[in-house]
């Protein structure tokens, strides 16, 4: 009957695959009608949250069911139409379940998107036909690129505006090749759509034969994300260590963690950072027993062939193949917070499963994320300023750079006088 | 070549081991609330898993109205001593002797409100200094903007417009003394993922959840159980019905739906070809539209 019914077909849920993807645009770009198409046609919607948002956007007198208030739940939202925060939605179809993290485009737009985008696996950006590139276009794509989202799909909307016309595709997406060609982003997909009318959204679009290529939910069902976390390098954070102390489980000692990159076997060789000692792993060890292989993002529990002392912060990872040990990082930032940042400044700083504190040396440049123009000579950086900083830590982390693992790439800065997370950092 | 790739229910259950193992690492004294639901349920399993072979490390408190059904509590008895874990209750009825909250009267009185001061007062007591639900973003909309880690004040306070920003999987759980934390593990899961995922770990569940039949009455078109616990009017009267619960909260609150759906299979079913949302079964969240924020904002669950 529908797909969310096919959804609940004996076992299929069992080889479903999650996609976290994020949208990003600005009120009259037809966004929520994206969103709400999605929606609709997987039969995600209730009846009984239909009927209240379609009740309110009467009384508000909207013309047209205002899909934004399914999520924009919060008084101070309702009361005055706009979106405060980054709003999660879920649906599935027979092959995936999606976490939509849905941005708003006007007030405080690159904390949200930062905020939004950082666990993504695709990044939706809508381009008016009408219109082609703009400014906030090319800032959906900085942002996606910046926050390494490994799949970009730029969805040419409004086509029926430009009676589908073949050639405005053709000369957007060449724009856009050449805008991305300047940025890290890896897998780049365009669809023309017409979210209103519903072309190329779910069904192929009988008036736009021209078009060869995938549907948006073909491409959000298909997409390869098997390779999106990085299985090469073995990195394994402890979070906290299991010790039973009971009768049965007298001695052991069990790292607990989030594989955060790499394969890890039963009888590896592993050195232990900081402390550099090396031991072979004896056991992946859950609940439901014993595993022969853990991969990211797994939680797990090790056991180790040797007795060390590890203890949360610590990284257990391959001989031949480690981190960056150091109290230097050079760091690309996102400010959150509306209190400036200091040069000199102290900071608290959490890192994997690391808690250390850093000083502000150098703020080399701002980046105008219009124009991805470096700015030299201003460097106040407010809030949603995105800059080039050098930090040095109380003691050394153990990292990656970003561009190799969002996991140990990453990092927050909080305020030690408010506890406030004020800062978002990707390690070059 | 082999895939390294995780199901959804795989994915969602190692985010939510994750976060509990924050929590534990992160916090000095948390606690698990735990009502008996489906969803805490969840949460107290997978806690379970994380910890694992140890024990969860820390204890499960139950904020009781005292309007409980009876096959919850006997469920909840059962399943603690099955773990082995440490019960705390905060009972809402003490509150009320000892004169902190008073009773709502007339027919549609609930203590559903009434549990914010016991949960107060619970994690004052005990100095807890965070306390995990299992609540997810899809069941209300004030929820849908709810953080993994979210930050109260020393009133127990929500501040829905001054939330931390939450990035990748780095969670801050810096606070000041007398402050504390909510933290949802099952933020990310939608009803679905919840049957979906106790069909697959073969959980137990409250036989409340299942088809049975029940003495009911039906109000402003909810099928609110008989009980002693409800005033019912004379245009009220009750009648047998094959029905079940689609969420557990006060017997004074939460309304059954017809069902026919006696096994776990046929639940998912049910929950795949729905219409309305399972929290529409709640007259707590029917009082106004922002009823759920406001009650957040003072300290609610």
């Amino acid at each position: 009957m529908n797909n969310k019914n096919q959804n609940s077909n004996t076992n299929s849920y069992l080889d479903m695959e999650l996609l976290r993807f994020s949208t990003a645009g600005s009120v009259d770009d037809g966004k929520s009608t994206l969103i709400g198409r999605l929606l609709y046609d997987s039969k995600s919607i209730f009846a009984d949250q239909y009927e209240a948002i379609e009740e309110s956007s009467k009384r508000k007198g909207d013309a047209t069911v205002n899909l934004a208030l399914l999520t924009d739940g919060l008084r101070a939202e309702r009361e005055q139409g706009i979106t405060i925060d980054v709003a999660y939605r879920y649906f599935a179809t027979p092959k995936r379940k999606f976490i939509i993290a849905d941005t708003p485009g006007h007030i405080q737009y690159t904390r949200n998107m930062v905020t939004g985008s950082s666990t993504s696996n695709l990044s939706i950006i809508l381009v008016d036909a009408r219109h082609g590139i703009i400014e906030q276009t090319c800032r959906h794509t900085f942002i996606s690129s910046l926050l390494g989202i490994p799949h970009v799909v730029f969805c040419i909307n409004k086509m029926d505006l430009v009676n589908y016309s073949e050639e405005v595709f053709l000369t957007i997406k060449k724009e856009l090749e050449a805008f991305s060609s300047k940025l890290e982003v890896r897998d780049i997909h365009f669809v023309p759509i017409s979210a209103l009318n519903g072309d190329n959204v779910v069904n192929k679009s009988e008036k736009m034969n021209w078009y060869g290529g995938s549907t948006l939910m073909y491409l959000l069902e298909n997409i390869h994300i098997g390779s999106d976390y990085n299985h090469v390098d073995c990195r394994f954070p402890v979070q906290y260590v299991i010790r039973p102390q009971s009768d049965e489980f007298h001695d052991y000692r069990g790292y607990a963690g989030r594989v955060a990159g790499g394969i890890f076997k039963q009888g590896d060789e592993v050195v232990v950072l900081p402390s550099g000692f090396t031991s072979t792993i004896k056991s992946i060890d859950t609940f439901n027993g014993s595993l022969s292989e853990a991969f990211a993002p797994m939680s797990v529990t090790l056991t180790l062939n040797d007795d060390i002392d590890i203890s949360r912060g610590d990284m257990i990872v391959r001989p031949h193949n480690q981190p960056i040990v150091s109290q230097d990082l050079d760091v690309m930032l996102c400010w959150l917070s509306d209190k400036k940042i200091f040069l000199g400044g102290k900071y608290a700083i959490k890192h994997t499963s690391n808690d250390v504190r850093c000083i502000i040396k150098d703020i080399k440049y701002k980046i105008n994320i219009n124009t991805l123009h470096r700015i030299e000579d201003d460097k106040e950086i407010k809030m949603n300023d995105i800059a080039r900083i050098t930090i040095r830590t109380t003691k050394p982390l153990l990292f990656d750079k970003y561009s190799r693992n969002r996991i140990t790439g990453s990092l927050i800065i909080i305020d030690e006088t408010t506890n406030e997370t004020v800062g978002a950092g990707m390690i070059i | 070549m082999k895939s390294y790739n995780l199901t959804h229910l795989e994915e969602l259950e190692a985010e939510a081991i994750y976060v509990l193992r924050e929590v534990a690492a992160q916090f000095e004294k948390p606690a698990l609330l735990f009502s008996g639901g489906k969803d805490s349920i969840i949460v107290a399993h997978i806690a379970r898993k994380a910890f694992w072979p140890a024990k969860i490390p820390f204890p499960l408190v139950h904020i009781d109205t005292g309007h409980n059904f009876p096959e919850t509590i006997v469920f909840r008895d059962d399943f603690v001593r099955k773990i082995g874990a440490n019960l705390i209750i905060g009972s809402v009825q003490q509150s009320i002797d000892e004169g902190k909250s008073v009773e709502e009267k007339g027919f549609n009185a609930s203590r559903n409100v009434l549990q914010t001061v016991t949960l107060l007062d619970t994690i004052e007591k005990h100095k807890f200094d965070c306390a995990i639900g299992g609540a997810r973003r899809d069941e209300e909309k004030a929820r849908a903007k709810e953080r993994f880690f979210s930050h109260r004040d020393e009133f127990g306070q929500w501040d829905p417009k001054n939330q931390r920003p939450e990035l990748w999987n780095i969670f801050n759980g810096r606070k000041n003394i007398g402050e504390h934390f909510r933290v949802f593990p099952i933020s990310n899961w939608t009803e679905m993922d919840v049957w979906q995922y106790i069909l697959k770990e073969k959980i137990e569940i409250p036989s409340i959840y299942l088809a049975h039949q029940r003495k009911v009455f039906i109000r402003e078109g909810v099928i609110m159980s008989t009980s002693d616990f409800i005033q019912q009017r004379e245009t009220e009267p009750s009648c047998m019905m094959q029905v079940r619960f689609r969420t557990i909260g006060d017997a004074t609150c939460t309304g059954a739906v017809e069902s026919d759906a006696d096994t776990i299979e046929k639940i998912i079913e049910e929950v795949a070809a729905a219409r309305t949302t399972e929290r529409g079964t709640r007259s707590d969240d029917k009082r106004s539209e922002a009823a759920m924020e406001d009650r957040k904002k003072e300290g609610y669950f």
